[in-house]
């Protein structure tokens, strides 16, 4: 029986801490005011380009009204464009600090809902590695319904509390007025009905999650012969998957693509799969490695830690697959109504948008190659830790260009915020982890887990 | 030398019992030449001390070779040669339209890595079409097991060991004829 040290607690209190302040401190510098903007606009140097932009537009208009050259309309052209810029950009600010924590509770979410996912696949396949795991994995999916939860409640709570600071610009009575094409999506992009369909959503996976692990700890104390819970297991697990990829397609674009109403992609649901699924295996790993350092996993092996390697590995490769899958065929075509999307990552988020590919491809695929590294310990965390902060930054760069824009940093407000829900996910899971002995029994596949070689 | 050429051929029915053989007689220090069986068994080159292989590397090697060989002449033919504005494609650096060429960059890596790996594996355990069978006894292709012992000094020991280990028959083969 594991019991969460004091010392995690604490540790995960202090992070928790931490993150509120940091959270705080994000919103109370957020809130400026249309004339702080203004100032921060010119001292950023953001004038500078302001002027050329507006040179070009007297140019146009010139050429539009031969008649037009009056220095006077120009400049209050150009005052009420800087009045309509600051306006947006102080808009983009106040909704930093929310944007920050809505991409931190979405990945923590995320990898939840991933190991969920990831478990009612090894059940279903009725894997023989993976039961000495199980439980790791029950406990790591524990964090699913309060991080759930707590992702509906930043998105709406972005609408209801503040002023023009939406993640989600569709909730905004005022931009879906002028909005046709949003206009026209809003039988489905309304608050309600995304309400209704986040707590379906929430409640069936929360509901296979309990009675799996309701089902798993009964089988511990089955008499030895009685398999009936672990049919019951075996059947929800293949229902829940037959749920969860619909679900999880529709939660991608509710939660992520919406952020952006006038762009979709057919193969976004997928995409943001492979991402959950590859962070979900890599917290596993994470958390089977520190559970067994300290010894509570006396009978995992070095290839139980190779398999989820193996994985890691694996599910890299198909989350770049299916990004670049994405990336290439809008690249390609070029349709503009497609392609701004990766225009204002490539043009204003360069460095994260490339980026999360050597983190999240060329160095998963180069240090998990080798067979013989994939058993060792240390090896396999530092990988995981490059797996992870690439995934944050994937989620980052899929909302904040539709929320901050070139306002984005990662400052204070985005730093607080991992602390803060991670702090909050330690907190669950351990919790969890310490509420049943983190070894199953009379599991049908337990002897051959235990005796797992590869 | 002619003691040398001489070997014991141990057969068993059974890959358990050759398991265990190889075990016995790696611990009596006799060397093993070679073992014929009619399918892989699971660990048999761990129990005779077998190298592990190293084609995989030589397969990583391949790829990266596969590669560089997409990347230089996509970059020399449709950056360098002749940088037509085909589709208003970008051309005037690789880098540019890169993605356009990420499909033949895998493809060749994959190509590259698979059949120079298979060609190497046979190279190196010598397989090609009208090579002559090196099979000591047909049966080893079927059901049977062979494990083949240089024969030492003393014979009569040798083969008292193997028929201790299970073998089914053992016999002394003269390898000059």
């Amino acid at each position: 029986m594991y019991t969460i040290s004091n010392r995690l607690k604490t540790f995960s209190i202090i992070l928790i801490v931490l993150g509120v302040l940091g959270v705080a401190y994000g919103f109370m510098t957020s809130h400026k005011s249309l004339e702080e903007v203004k100032t921060m606009l010119a001292d950023d140097g953001h004038g500078e380009s302001h002027e050329a932009s507006t040179e070009t537009h007297v140019v146009a208009g010139g050429e539009n009204h031969a008649d037009n050259t009056d220095e006077a309309t120009a400049d209050v052209d150009q005052t009420a464009h800087d009045d309509k810029h600051a306006a947006h950009v102080q808009e983009q600010l106040a909704k930093r600090p929310w944007s920050a924590m809505y991409v931190a509770a979405f990945f923590f979410m995320m990898i939840a809902l991933g190991v969920l996912a990831f478990y009612a696949i090894n059940v279903a396949a009725q894997s023989g590695w993976s039961p000495l795991l199980n439980r790791v994995m029950e406990g790591i999916s524990a964090y699913l319904l309060p991080g759930a939860i707590i992702v509906v409640a930043i998105a709406v709570g972005s609408h209801y509390i503040g002023h023009h600071n939406e993640i989600f610009i569709w909730m905004n009575p005022e931009v879906v007025a002028d909005d046709k094409l949003i206009q026209n999506k809003s039988s489905y992009l309304n608050i309600p009905w995304f309400l209704i369909r986040a707590a379906i959503f929430i409640a069936g996976w929360v509901a296979y999650r309990h009675f799996a692990r309701k089902f798993s700890i009964a089988q511990d104390t089955a008499e030895p012969g009685d398999k009936s819970n672990f049919k019951k297991a075996f059947r929800i697990a293949a229902g829940f998957l037959v749920f969860f990829i619909y679900t999880e397609s529709i939660m991608s674009w509710d939660w992520i693509m919406s952020v952006d109403p006038h762009w979709f992609s057919t193969l976004f649901g997928w995409y943001v799969l492979a991402g959950m699924l590859v962070s979900g295996v890599t917290v596993i790993a994470m958390v089977t490695i520190f559970l067994k350092s300290l010894g509570h996993l006396p009978l995992v092996n070095d290839s139980h830690i190779h398999d989820l390697a193996k994985y890691m590995f694996g599910f890299s490769v198909l989350w770049t697959y299916l990004w670049f899958s994405q990336f290439m065929l809008i690249w390609y075509a070029n349709i503009p109504e497609e392609v701004t999307y990766f225009v204002t990552r490539i043009e204003d988020y360069n460095l994260p948008f490339f980026g999360m590919l050597v983190l999240n491809f060329l160095f998963p695929l180069l240090i998990l190659m080798n067979s013989d590294y994939k058993r060792i310990p240390w090896f396999v965390m530092m990988c995981g830790v490059l797996i992870l902060v690439g995934h944050y930054v994937d989620i980052f760069v899929m909302i904040m260009p539709a929320t901050v824009g070139d306002q984005w940093f990662i400052g204070i407000p985005e730093i607080g915020s991992i602390l803060l829900f991670g702090g909050l996910f330690l907190l669950v899971v351990f919790s969890s982890l310490a509420k049943a002995p983190l070894t199953v029994k009379n599991n049908p596949f337990l002897k051959e887990s235990e005796h797992f070689h590869y | 030398m002619e003691e040398s050429s001489k070997v014991i051929h141990a057969i068993y029915t059974d890959d358990d019992v050759l398991m265990a053989a190889v075990k016995k007689v790696r611990a009596e220090r006799y060397h093993i030449e070679e073992i014929y069986t009619p399918f892989p068994v699971h660990g048999l080159d761990k129990a005779m001390g077998l190298a592990p292989t190293r084609l995989a590397i030589t397969a990583f090697i391949y790829g990266v070779i596969g590669l560089a060989v997409a990347t230089v002449m996509m970059n020399y033919i449709m950056i360098e040669d002749w940088p037509q504005n085909i589709g208003g494609k970008p051309s005037f650096s690789y880098i540019e339209s890169m993605p356009a060429f990420v499909p033949i960059m895998f493809e060749l890596t994959v190509f590259f890595a698979a059949h120079l790996m298979v060609i190497t594996f046979y190279l190196r355990s010598k397989l090609w079409p009208f090579k002559e069978a090196e099979n000591p006894d047909v049966r080893t292709t079927d059901d049977h097991f062979l494990m083949e012992i240089s024969a030492g000094h003393n014979i009569d020991e040798q083969f008292d060991i193997l028929r201790n280990t299970g073998a089914v028959e053992v016999t002394l083969i003269d390898k000059a004829h």
